[in-house]
């Protein structure tokens, strides 16, 4: 297709301009581009306040802020990261767009509902920032009573009515993506030849349904306590503080892996395009996707080893904990079973790959050093837990984002990234990443406690070193929303499949069509068949 | 894209994104059940706090819980499984594509939703009067320590509440429902509206069934 | 959902039966059977809410996808409260302090 043919062909982009026609649009392409947008802002947010904490960390001291505003600093990252950032992040972007493409379907099952969880986003985003603007929230992004229901004197009601809120929108895209599935496969798609970011997204709307309604209650009760004085979880009362705990983890845990789950489904798409092979044990990573979202659930009461939770119930969850990285671990050996004798292209997206296998498996395997009950006394509170979960969430499941992003972005706008700026900002970002929380793994095992910012004197090597890898990591994060923006006005047009990839979404043109197929198509191919697929011709090396 | 043209009234309108009515019926069916999932573990927190607490002050709660009108409670159940009876013969009604019958009996259903929402602010209204609302006016005789007292009526309040909430969003429901079904958008090829109020309506009434024993009937033998 | 069409007569056997229970539950309240009484309530509820869902919410003509996630619901609702009072039965059993 000539450039100006592909320029003025209508897609989802063009057909229909102004501001009502994305405000009340029903297609989910749209509607995964309102989210990119929204969240993209909060990571903003968040990042700001990752930027003050990094800064004040510099000195031994509490020169930068009061202890006050540090801890309203750590809580509202926290805050803005996972409930407005990660939560969302690639199930309502990438799943959004390409869930019902993948599986042959024009749009959710309920495209109103999609635009609802999205308002309902912005509207939770909305009392957060206003809790931001107004004073903040020093509870620590896991409001611990009977701090936060007694004593805190800060925004905790409008804070936990944004999160309140905003897991709504969680809920209701859980509910949307399962009933797709189950309901709006194209014939010929059955359950085992949907592409395996599918499965995994699947995987996260089973924990969305099941586990966002339990934190949504316990918020009510935690308002409750806080306007009425009930008691239910203040000791002066009669209540239990670690009710609390409980009723939160039952939630935040699984929450987890709603945020590393569908990274995951990313990994194994982008590892088999730039192999050009079938991800080796596709229905071992089907199924392991599953087990995550299952086992995760019984594993919460980690986080309350140190609390007056029973010691038999810790040694039960201690060794829970060890289960649920057994799937985890499948789908690394998988991945890695798929790269053997494959032929590997080395695109930006399969390098956000690379830096996600080997991050995320070292924050998992940090994640069995704290399973352990008697490790984790130790390190617990400390930035030994800091670092194991950065790992995983920026390691993991953030270059898996970017990584998506750009194996998607051609599909997605029609155009090209610049590959040499981008593979330069994901090294930008690997080193970075590394030199910020490698560092935090060290001192946390020395003893560095997490959420202080008065720290004794031989921390401050290793600290100040984690602040010149944030510096390097934010760098590197502002490279590609610069050229991204740059690349819808002058990058390269994109062909339909620049990849050669599998998958109904590479069969439509760059950018898609409003409709997304004029007729269903009827699937007769595995997942990732690469007989048949020929490559449009742009190098990647 | 098939719009269904049946002059004068819409009947089914099938969205652009399914390909049969068939879909369609089956996915808002399914679509509701997910839904009712999320609410099983909405109410499943205010349960658990429940099930901690009364295990953890027994003889209190006993006692909290025998200040309430089990006659009365038992009563509004029944009005409440009646109001179940009338919504599922609404069902059936619109199934049988019976325009009226379907009429009469969401009448009846929201009547019955609506008594049992009044008797409810009854009960809530004793309460405020024996001084039993959690708060600052809160006192309740025979109770040495008032806290786990106070739980257990914090407890009835979430719990009665949220329920409440809901019959009210029922209630709307309803409305809608009637509004509509006097205006003929429903027919016995198209009815699943109903049929998936009437999943929500029985939910809820189920979360009574468990509410009405474990708040109105701890070990009433000891009074 | 298929176009099974229960009669009237299903509906108010179980209707009266929902009604019956109810004056049973709340009759046996006033009986003393020490802790069993709350396993007969509970009991009783559960047989009233089979009841609801398999009749009124046509539960028995759904699909088993339909009974997969309502049984799935009521697992993950029991899995809440068994890993919870795990730990609050089981507080003091070890006899270290403040656990």
């Amino acid at each position: 297709m000539n450039t100006a043919a592909i320029e003025t062909q209508e897609n989802y982009l063009n057909a229909g301009y102004g501001l009502k026609s994305w405000l009340l649009t029903k297609d989910h392409k749209r509607i995964a581009i309102l989210y990119l947008i929204t969240i993209t802002i909060f990571f903003f947010i968040g990042g700001i306040f990752a930027s003050l904490i990094r800064i004040e960390l510099l000195t031994p001291q509490g020169n930068l802020v009061s202890s006050e505003t540090y801890n309203k600093l750590f809580t509202m990252h926290g805050i803005a990261m996972i409930f407005f950032f990660l939560i969302p992040s690639i199930p309502a972007t990438l799943g959004n767009f390409f869930l019902p493409m993948m599986i042959g379907a024009r749009d959710l099952a309920f495209p109103r509902i999609n635009l609802l969880s999205w308002y309902l986003l912005v509207i939770g985003g909305g009392f957060a920032i206003f809790a931001m603007l107004a004073g903040g929230v020093d509870t620590g992004w896991t409001f611990y009573t009977p701090y936060s229901t007694t004593y805190s004197n800060t925004w905790v009601i409008a804070t936990a009515l944004g999160i309140f809120v905003s897991g709504f929108s969680s809920i209701l895209t859980g509910l949307n993506f399962i009933v797709t599935v189950h309901r709006m496969r194209a014939p010929g798609m059955t359950w085992f030849r949907m592409p395996l970011f599918v499965w995994a997204n699947y995987a996260t709307a089973v924990i969305q349904v099941l586990g966002t309604p339990v934190v949504a209650v316990t918020l009510v009760l935690v308002f409750c306590e806080r306007v009425f004085h009930i008691g239910i979880f203040d000791p002066n009362l009669g209540g239990d503080p670690v009710l609390f705990q409980h009723m939160f983890w039952f939630y935040s845990h699984p929450a987890v892996y709603i945020m590393v789950l569908p990274a995951m489904g990313v990994i194994s798409e982008i590892i088999s395009v730039f192999s050009r092979k079938p991800i080796f044990g596709y229905h071992f990573v089907a199924f392991s996707s599953m087990a995550i979202a299952v086992i995760g659930f019984l594993v919460w009461g980690h986080h309350l080893f140190v609390s007056t939770q029973s010691v038999y119930a810790g040694l039960v969850f201690s060794f829970l904990s060890y289960f649920v990285a057994i799937p985890s671990a499948v789908k690394v050996f998988n991945w890695t079973a798929t790269l053997y004798k494959g032929s590997i292209s080395f695109a930006t997206p399969m390098l956000y790959a690379f830096g996600f296998i080997g991050l995320f498996t070292i924050g998992g395997l940090t994640g069995l050093f704290v399973a352990s009950l008697g490790f984790d006394v130790h390190v617990t509170d400390t930035y030994f837990v800091v670092a194991h979960f950065h790992y995983v969430m920026v390691g993991g499941t953030i270059m898996a984002f970017l990584g998506g992003l750009h194996y998607w972005w051609p599909k997605m706008t029609g155009r090209m990234y610049p590959e040499n700026w981008a593979k330069l900002s994901a090294a930008i970002i690997f080193v970075g990443f590394n030199l910020t929380f490698f560092p935090q793994f060290i001192l946390g095992y020395m003893g560095m406690p997490r959420r202080y910012h008065v720290y004794p004197d031989e921390f401050q090597v290793l600290h100040v070193l984690s602040t010149a890898g944030a510096s390097i990591l934010a760098i590197g994060y502002l490279f590609p929303m610069f050229y991204f923006m740059w690349s819808l006005r002058y990058g390269e047009l994109a062909p339909a499949n620049p990849w050669g990839a599998t998958g109904l979404e590479w069969k439509m043109q760059s950018p898609p069509p409003v409709h997304n197929f004029d007729e269903i198509p009827v699937v007769t191919h595995e997942a990732y068949d690469y007989s048949t697929i020929v490559r449009e011709g742009v190098e990647v090396g | 894209m098939a719009e269904q043209a049946h002059a004068p009234t819409e009947t089914l309108a099938l969205r652009e994104q399914f390909n049969t009515a068939e879909q369609q019926k089956e996915s808002s069916t399914f679509g509701m059940w997910v839904f009712l999932i999320t609410e099983v573990m909405f109410f499943g927190g205010l349960f658990l706090a429940y099930t901690v607490y009364r295990n953890t002050y027994p003889v209190v709660f006993a006692m909290a819980s025998t200040s309430l009108n089990a006659v009365i409670g038992a009563l509004n159940t029944a009005v409440l499984l009646c109001s179940s009876f009338t919504m599922v013969m609404a069902v059936r009604a619109a199934q049988l594509g019976r325009r009226r019958a379907l009429i009469w009996f969401l009448i009846l259903t929201l009547f019955l939703g609506l008594v049992f929402l009044g008797v409810k602010a009854y009960e809530w209204n004793q309460k405020f009067v024996e001084h039993h609302v959690p708060g600052a006016t809160f006192h309740f005789e025979g109770a040495a320590e008032q806290g786990p007292a106070q739980l257990f009526f914090s407890l009835y309040f979430a719990m009665t509440g949220l329920h409440a909430l809901h019959m009210v969003v029922g209630a709307g429901i309803l409305s809608w429902l009637l509004f509509h079904a006097v205006r003929g958008r429903f027919t016995a090829e198209y009815m699943t509206p109903v049929d998936i109020a009437g999943l929500y309506w029985h939910f809820v009434d189920i979360i009574w069934i468990f509410l009405f024993p474990l708040l109105y009937l701890i070990d009433r033998h000891m009074r | 959902m298929s176009e099974h069409v229960d009669s009237v007569k299903t509906y108010t056997v179980v209707w009266l039966i929902l009604l019956a229970l109810t004056g049973i539950t709340t009759g046996v309240a006033y009986v003393d059977l020490g802790d069993f009484s709350v396993v007969i309530a509970l009991l009783i509820a559960a047989v009233k809410m089979l009841l609801v869902a398999l009749f009124f919410m046509h539960m028995r003509h759904s699909t088993k996808l339909t009974q997969l996630a309502a049984a799935g619901a009521f697992l993950w609702l029991f899995i809440m409260m068994a890993f919870t009072l795990a730990d609050v039965w089981t507080r003091g059993l070890v006899g270290t302090q403040g656990r």
